[in-house]
């Protein structure tokens, strides 16, 4: 396998803007799961390695130190539940309950229909507006029951 | 509350302040344009700043014109040089440096180029926490209409200060916030805290002078540039001055990011600002700055908002994210969920740090469940005091010590009815959920 045409192109300006090319890598490895299958697969560390001129092994390190990277293969759609202590302190519980409930999907788990991932994540930096969710890469906030079956409802 | 002059959130609070065209209807890019085109030197910046007594509010209150003097003379030490902005935010409970980024992104923009011809340096580099994407988009669109406003890059505004802004995102490690840690990121390895000496100031990013400043940090620069030191150093008080962003949450009636002036209590803030403890219930415990620093209890509530004030109190200002924990709630649970995050995000370099977050989630998860051991207290405290203080690589074991040995101290007695009645009496009972294995 080979990184499409396009990232190599993205990737080759990114690295301008460091004096060492691999400072772009966790950045690459952001695009990659954006736009390859929502995980980092081990074909895809084979190629980043192979850009950035680096062992695999060392891409996986750096990957598998980084919680917002996947190894896995996830749902279509992952919901990831603030479960720190302002959330917490607000229902966080309730949250993820509903949430599991809702998807069919277990805590840190896939829906069988493929559809849902659902996991706790650490303070996501609302705790003002807790309880919280980040769907697919966008912050859910004030979260109450009602809100949760819409914003859940209204996915595809 | 007395009544206080605002400049943090003016422009945050408008209709699309993000955008250039706002921004400067509002009067930004004045600090800026006072530095490049009244001549003033990098040193008189620092010297403005130095008198400001401005302090950084990533959560050391460390002075910020001393850190900029830091930086070697170029005339004697010519590498290239850089200004890291952390902007991780990922301390539990802080969610401030978000609003400024969202809602006024030049301000950031403008800040890191003043702090950038202070020390010097010809790029910056903003490193975002991955999760705030709507803070990295607007913060990317600002410093491409700056760019194209000849704001950004070769000699701005016609001068011959020249300076890159460059977009970075970090993918959810709290240990990246570290200043040393979020170099390692930047360079695109795991954020391993690196050991110190050497400072960054001589050997940072890629080996080369760097200085790391939070985002409100050098958000407060134009405002001093524009308005003079002493004019920032008249507001708060002795030893903090200026206005801050004061995070409040957990339970009260209006948690929100206030900006406030050093100075005022924790019960002004708690009553005028944030309408008081939910539920009409009492507060019981408080974190005045993160989960990093020492509770208090409902009955400090009269303590000054400041650096020294809290100090005194036996806690700490860190990033002024008040976490507001009420009467009904157990400690042993707050606890359970605050060791759990530390053992989660220790980077694991150090054995003390390393062993002792885990052995204090375990324990602390024990004892809220019901299956607390007679010496677990008692354990408790021996392991943070051998976590801290200075005696790791970072200070994330410390930050794993001190709210334990805070939590031991003052809610003994509730810690240890836990584990003599074999059940916290306090516990909520959960919902169920099913849990698959795995943690990704
Ligand atoms: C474990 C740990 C996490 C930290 N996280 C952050 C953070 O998310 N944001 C931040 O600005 N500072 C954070 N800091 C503080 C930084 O190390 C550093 O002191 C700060 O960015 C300096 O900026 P300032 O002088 O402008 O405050 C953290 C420190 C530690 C020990
Ligand atoms: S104190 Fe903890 S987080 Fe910091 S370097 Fe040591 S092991 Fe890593
Ligand atoms: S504790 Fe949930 S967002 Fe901060």
């Amino acid at each position: 396998m080979a990184l499409p045409q396009d990232l190599v192109r993205e990737f080759d300006e990114l690295v301008k803007n460091y004096p060492e090319k691999r400072a772009a890598l966790i950045l690459a490895l952001h695009r990659c799961q954006e736009t390859m299958g929502g995980w980092i697969s081990p074909d895809i560390m084979e190629d980043l390695a192979a850009y950035f001129a680096l062992e695999p092994v060392e891409v996986y390190g750096v990957a598998s130190f980084y919680p917002m990277f996947r190894l896995r293969p996830v749902g279509k759609h992952v919901v990831s539940i603030c479960h720190n202590i302002s959330c917490d302190l607000r229902g966080a519980q309730d949250v993820i309950a509903q949430v599991c409930k809702l998807t069919g999907a277990p805590l840190h788990g896939t829906s069988q229909d493929g559809k849902w991932t659902v996991a706790t994540v650490e303070c996501a930096g609302a705790c003002a507006n807790a309880p919280m969710f980040d769907l697919d890469g966008v912050y859910h906030e004030d979260l109450d029951a009602e809100k949760i079956a819409k914003i859940l409802g209204a996915v595809k | 509350m007395k009544a206080f002059d605002t400049y943090l959130l003016d422009r945050a609070k408008q209709d699309g302040a993000h955008k250039l065209e706002s921004y400067r209807k509002l009067g930004g890019y004045k600090g800026l344009e006072k530095v490049l085109k009244t001549g003033l030197t990098p040193a008189a910046v620092i010297d403005e700043v130095k008198k400001s007594n401005l302090r950084g509010r990533g959560g050391a209150g460390f002075p910020t014109g001393l850190k900029w003097s830091f930086m070697p003379d170029p005339a004697k030490d010519p590498r290239p040089r850089y200004l890291a902005i952390n902007a991780d935010e990922s301390e539990p409970g802080t969610c401030k440096d978000r609003v400024l980024m969202e809602r006024d992104p030049h301000g950031l923009v403008e800040g890191s180029l003043i702090a950038a011809y202070a020390i010097r340096a010809q790029a910056v580099y903003i490193y975002v926490r991955g999760e705030y994407r709507l803070s990295h988009d607007r913060v990317r669109d600002a410093i491409l209409e700056a760019r194209a406003a000849k704001l950004v890059g070769k000699n701005i505004l016609g001068s011959d200060f020249s300076c890159e802004i460059y977009m970075h995102k970090g993918a959810g490690a709290y240990i990246c916030g570290e200043e040393t840690g979020l170099m390692e990121s930047l360079e695109g390895k795991r954020g391993h805290p690196r050991p110190k000496p050497p400072f960054p100031a001589m050997s940072g990013l890629w080996g080369q002078p760097t200085t790391v400043n939070n985002v409100e940090t050098v958000f407060n620069a134009p405002f001093i540039i524009e308005r003079g030191g002493a004019w920032l150093a008249g507001i708060g008080t002795k030893g903090s001055s200026g206005n801050f962003l004061c995070g409040i949450s957990g339970h009260v009636n209006k948690p929100g990011v206030y900006e406030l002036p050093f100075g005022v209590t924790a019960k002004e803030i708690i009553e005028d600002k944030a309408g008081g403890i939910w539920k009409g219930r009492k507060l019981k415990a408080w974190f005045p700055g993160g989960s990093s620093c020492a509770l208090l209890t409902g009955k400090d509530v009269d303590v000054v908002l400041d650096h020294d004030s809290l100090k005194a109190r036996g806690s700490s200002l860190g990033t002024a994210a008040m976490i507001m924990i009420d009467d009904s709630t157990s400690i042993a649970r707050v606890m359970e969920i605050i060791a759990r995050f530390y053992d989660h995000e220790s980077c694991g370099q150090c054995s003390q740090c390393r062993e002792g977050t885990q052995w204090l989630a375990q324990i602390f998860r024990r004892i809220a469940h019901g299956k607390g051991q007679p010496d677990d207290i008692d354990t408790l405290d021996a392991l943070a005091k051998g976590m801290a203080p200075g005696k790791t690589i970072c200070a994330l074991s410390d930050a794993a010590a001190i709210p334990t040995l805070s939590a031991v101290r003052l809610f003994k007695d509730e810690l240890m009815e836990c584990v003599r009645k074999q059940r916290d009496p306090l516990a909520v009972k959960q919902p169920e959920y099913a849990v698959a294995g795995g943690h990704h």
